[in-house]
């Protein structure tokens, strides 16, 4: 239980379903801030207090489990380091396989409960066990959570996958949860500024490089090419315009030589993906070829495409291109709503 | 609460007068609160006059602590040490970190066995050394028994040793009013704090027992409703309350010590009978330590996975403190007894007190068995 009205009423619904329910707040920062500010943050003060509020009203035990080392280093140490290689992570999907369910669903199951539920929008197909979109395409979590394994779909509850947000809202209020109108997460959790440049400046330190363009010509200067996203146009600050007047975008990052590439629009398209540490869960590894729709960053366009395996790598043909496709995101292959499986982004050309 | 406590609080709330004013219902406020004053001091072994009411006992604590300190210095600048111990409630402890942050004040902590017992020749060898050598203490401050591990310290050799120095001796006695024969003119002590609701009374009230001659600086400022040194309406209700609770606690205690020192003994011969390698920590069950308490370390578990095994068997048991976000955090007297880290966190303490049986018991020894299995199969799995 986060504190937010999600966790709160899928722990009130997992109740009436007639399942014995404790709530748990995660401690995730060893020296969490007093209050929220915003949408930023998920484990301040405030927040712990709201989860044990709502654990009060829906009438269930409360407490609160120290993960802060656990997430330390499977979250926000894996983080700096896929910047520090030039990728670019998403730390929810992380947090989802190695925290609440891994670290926290490892806890539970020993200590004798049999499930994790969460305020994840998802669903569980009840025949197959497949995961599946939510209901709520603008709240749709699948994409985060397809990095989990069969077995942790297993042992998880989704009850708001099938209602939409602002019925969520509605129900809460309903059930007396004052966290009801508390606006929802945005951002990384823990960069409580909102600032993940400054952040990661303050973890690597400054590393001063160049901005090329395609030919290697020297276009500017960086304080660190783990700064910068494929595809971002912002905050570049380039000596000069591109001759042809048009926007110039990151277009690769290269750690070894801390060189930053850039180039126009038209050169971020990308049709072909390799990415590594597939895992299946809607469908066996396909050997050979497989339609599907392929989302390749949270709340993201899908793209169709075909995509198989090849040795430990999944190769994925998409027939639109892509724009902007960075490593280290997840590619989640989709067939309908159900998903397939994932794999972490390695190359996209 | 004890029953009768609750019926004189609630009797008392339903009356109309401040203590203070001096009409026919103020009056009659006040006379609940001076008979009652009169009957902690008789349960306390002090005269009336010696009874300052406050919020709790770590309001007491803190006027001790902090009053001693800033009256004595000002009497004389030297007298900046205050000696104490690391197994202090955080009512103590917290005051002296703070003298120490913003006073100037220097904590001495007086070393602790492996029992949690402190012992009066480390007191002697402090107060004779160090800057100023007894000049520079402000007060010695040990509480009577420990409440995590249950040690009964020896006040009134402590207290003795502070006067061969000249030195004012408080003791926090929270724990120890309910369990032990605590006389504060028979032990010496300059100052000592009790709370209510550690005696079958309601929360929210306490006193400092303060002799005659000792004038703490006041913590709070306003009437000076008792004697000067703390401000404040009386609480009528809760004071009366208070006093029963003292007076049926103090006429059942030696009986009850008894039954409850013969049902921990054999809380402790069950868990370590289903548990084997479970450590009991303090002292041995006897005079040296508090009937009601018995603190374990079970190794390989965390103490808050046991914690929340038993609570789902209707039994609640303590690991100590929490952080202000809910934390379970390793206790503080563990570590200072020498436990190390994975020790102080794989610890539970059982309070038995007025509404424990034997039933209480044999629930808790039917499922510490497995608890602790599943406690111990849960660290492995955090452990990778």
């Amino acid at each position: 239980m986060s504190g937010g009205v999600d966790s709160a009423t899928a722990a009130a619904r997992a109740v009436d379903a007639g399942h014995e329910v404790t709530g748990v707040h995660l401690a995730l920062s060893s020296n969490p801030q007093s209050y929220r500010t915003g949408a930023r943050g998920c484990c301040t003060l405030e927040d712990a207090r709201d989860a044990r509020r709502a654990a009060d009203v829906i009438g269930i035990p409360f407490y609160v489990w120290d993960l802060a080392e656990r997430f330390r280093q499977d979250v926000v140490d894996d983080f700096v380091a896929e910047y520090a290689a030039g990728r670019t992570p998403n730390p929810c999907l992380r947090c989802n396989e190695k925290i609440k369910f891994e670290a926290v669903l490892d806890r539970a199951l020993a200590l004798g409960f049999d499930a994790v539920c969460t305020g994840h929008y998802a669903r569980i197909d009840d025949d197959s066990g497949a995961l599946r979109r939510a209901v709520d395409p603008g709240k749709d979590q699948s994409y985060v959570l397809a990095v989990l394994t069969k077995d942790q779909i297993a042992h998880a509850l989704f009850p708001l996958g099938d209602t939409p947000k602002t019925s969520v809202r509605a129900e809460a209020a309903e059930r007396g949860l004052l966290v009801a109108d508390k606006p929802d997460s945005h951002d990384v959790c823990f960069i409580a500024d909102g600032d993940t440049q400054g952040f990661l400046a303050r973890q690597l330190g400054s590393a001063p490089g160049s901005i090329v363009d395609a030919d290697g010509t020297v276009l500017g200067a960086h304080e660190g090419a783990f700064g910068f996203t494929v595809g971002q146009r912002k905050g570049l600050r380039l000596d000069r315009p591109a001759p042809d007047g048009n926007p110039r975008y990151v277009l690769s990052i290269e750690p070894v030589s801390n060189t930053v590439t850039v180039g126009p629009a038209a050169a971020l398209s990308v049709t072909e993906i390799t990415a590594i540490r597939p895992v299946w869960t809607g469908c066996p590894a396909p050997l050979s070829p497989v339609e599907c729709s392929v989302q390749l960053r949270a709340h993201g366009e899908v793209y169709p495409g075909v995509a198989w395996t090849a040795g430990d790598e999944l190769v994925i043909h998409l027939r639109a291109p892509a724009r902007a496709v960075a490593a280290g995101q997840a590619a989640v292959l989709y067939d309908g709503d159900t998903v397939l499986g994932s794999a972490t982004i390695s190359v996209a050309r | 609460m004890l029953p009768e406590s609750i019926a004189a609080m609630t009797e008392e709330l339903a009356q109309l007068g401040n203590p203070s004013s001096l009409h026919n219902a103020g009056r009659r406020a006040r006379r609940v609160v001076e008979e009652s004053r009169e009957q902690i001091a008789e349960v306390f072994g002090a005269r009336a006059s010696e009874v300052i009411f406050t919020s709790g006992g770590t309001e007491a604590d803190n006027l001790a602590v902090k009053g001693m300190f800033w009256a004595r210095r000002a009497d004389d600048p030297r007298r900046v040490r205050v000696l104490t111990t690391s197994v202090e409630h955080h009512a103590v402890l917290d005051s002296v970190h703070w003298l120490a942050a913003a006073e100037g004040a220097s904590p001495q902590w007086l070393p602790v066995d492996d029992c949690g017992l402190v012992h009066a020749d480390a007191l002697r060898a402090a107060l004779a050394d160090g800057a100023h050598g007894a000049d520079g203490a402000a007060l010695v401050s040990v509480m009577w028994a420990n409440n995590e591990v249950g040690a009964v310290q020896p006040v009134v050799a402590l207290a003795a040793v502070a006067h061969e120095f000249g030195v004012p001796f408080h003791t926090d006695a929270v724990q120890a009013a309910a369990q032990l024969p605590v006389d504060f003119a028979a032990s010496g002590v300059d100052a000592m704090t009790v709370t209510a609701h550690k005696l079958g009374g309601p929360v929210g009230v306490g006193a400092l027992i303060l002799g005659r001659a000792v004038a703490p600086v006041p913590v709070l400022h306003g009437g000076g409703q008792e004697r000067d040194v703390r401000s404040g309406t009386l609480d009528a209700p809760a004071i009366r309350a208070f006093a029963v609770a003292a007076v049926m606690s103090a006429q059942r205690r030696e009986a009850e010590a008894v039954r409850v020192a013969a049902l921990r003994d054999d809380l402790v011969r069950q868990v370590l009978l289903a548990v084997p390698d479970a450590v009991l920590n303090g002292p041995p069950p006897g005079p040296g330590r508090l009937p009601g308490n018995a603190h374990f370390s079970f190794p390989g578990c965390e103490g808050d996975a046991l914690l929340l095994l038993l609570d789902a068997r209707g039994i609640a048991c303590s690991t100590g403190s929490a952080c202000t976000a809910g934390v379970a955090e390793p206790s503080h007297v563990l570590l200072a007894m020498g436990a190390d880290e994975a020790r102080a966190r794989g610890s539970l303490r059982f309070s038995l007190g007025h509404t424990t049986t034997q039933a209480d018991v044999d629930a808790l020894g039917a499922c510490i068995g497995e608890a602790v299995t599943r406690a111990r199969r849960a660290a492995g799995s955090a452990a990778r």
